[in-house]
């Protein structure tokens, strides 16, 4: 079955992951901008990064069939240091025109802090002021529920924010219908230890339904699985589900999200 | 989007996955009370958390993965100080 990793940071994956997962049938991804294990020192360091997944990334997918888009942004973790952030944003404009920027994004908070919230809500205004779709990082573990709970509050406090614009990642039990009953999208990230296992995830499209939802692997640097989407397309057909429901959660949801980006020009596979 | 699957086959397939994880938990909780200093643990409020999961557990409830995740969450106010224009 042909899918969409909607979720990836494939700066972090050898060429192989890239093999593979085209074997597997990942037809197209989308790569938002997220912390590099350290705290970059300069607006540059980030300049540099952007080209990385605006110029490069898209040549290695390209290279193995894969259609490659990313979101710009300063992560959560970096959002602390307001001054870098304030510049990060002030040069995200720079990239906007590149063809396989879909958006802003992985913004979020972290820990939840003032300063997160703050950078947060500037990167909001970014996005509305260029008509960008929004995707969101939401803090993992004890901090998660809490921290969805303050984002969807700063995009309902806006009368501009459109839910269907909004993507909201890493939802689990306790923040999917935080996240759905608003009318946002949604995305569930399979991953070892801190986030969603397969049949979980499952087990939540199950509780909530199939709509405005997805799946992605967020492989990164950190332990985690490029081929994670292909696992819950396992644990779907495992349950008996036909092959149009899966098919929805991983190609037609993040397709219809997608489209809403005036540069999203999705080629179908033959 | 309700389970295809009936209750005697989803039990068939994830059995002997329940049966270890839960061995796993008895296990630790065996090793944290053989341990020197398992008084001192038992006040550390992850140990009482732990405590709480497993009555969650053994409730008819049909919600107890979210009970469990909102169990080990941090407190929401709902009045928390918005940011703003700079």
């Amino acid at each position: 079955m042909y899918y969409i990793d909607p979720h990836i940071h494939m700066v972090s994956r050898v060429t192989d992951d890239y093999e593979r997962m085209a074997r597997m049938g990942c037809v197209a991804m989308s790569e938002p901008a997220f912390w590099a294990g350290y705290d970059r020192g300069s607006v540059d360091g980030f300049r540099d990064y952007f080209r990385q997944l605006t110029e490069f990334e898209p040549k290695r997918a390209a290279s193995v069939g894969i259609q490659h888009y990313t979101w710009l942004c300063i992560n959560a973790k970096e959002a602390e240091n307001i001054s870098l952030s304030r510049e990060v944003i002030a040069m995200v404009p720079e990239f906007l025109d590149k063809p396989n920027v879909l958006g802003i994004g992985e913004i979020g908070l972290n820990k939840n802090t003032k300063n997160e919230a703050q950078i947060f809500w500037e990167h909001m205004e970014l996005a509305l002021k260029t008509d960008e779709l929004i995707l969101i990082h939401t803090p993992h573990l004890a901090d998660k529920y809490k921290g969805t709970r303050m984002i969807v509050d700063m995009l309902r406090d806006d009368p501009r924010i459109k839910p269907e614009r909004v993507l909201i990642d890493h939802v689990e039990e306790h923040t999917v219908r935080v996240a759905k009953e608003h009318g946002f999208w949604c995305a569930m990230t399979l991953y070892p230890v801190t986030k969603c296992t397969p049949s979980r995830a499952v087990d939540i499209i199950e509780m909530v339904g199939n709509d405005k939802i997805m799946v992605n692997s967020a492989g990164d640097w950190g332990p985690s699985n490029p081929t994670a989407v292909p696992d819950f397309i396992q644990e779907m057909r495992k349950r008996g589900y036909t092959e149009a429901k899966i098919r929805k959660i991983v190609y037609d949801n993040p397709l219809e999200f997608f489209r809403q980006s005036k540069r999203f020009k999705f080629r179908e596979p033959a | 989007m309700p389970a295809i699957q009936s209750a005697p086959q989803i039990l068939d397939q994830v059995f002997l996955d329940m049966r270890a994880k839960l061995l796993e938990v008895a296990a630790s909780l065996d090793r944290l009370d053989r341990a020197t200093s398992a008084d001192t643990v038992a006040q550390d409020p992850r140990r009482q958390r732990i405590q709480k999961t497993l009555e969650i557990l053994t409730t008819q409830q049909k919600n107890r993965a979210e009970q469990l995740q909102l169990l080990f969450s941090d407190t929401y106010d709902e009045k928390w100080a918005r940011p703003g224009a700079r």
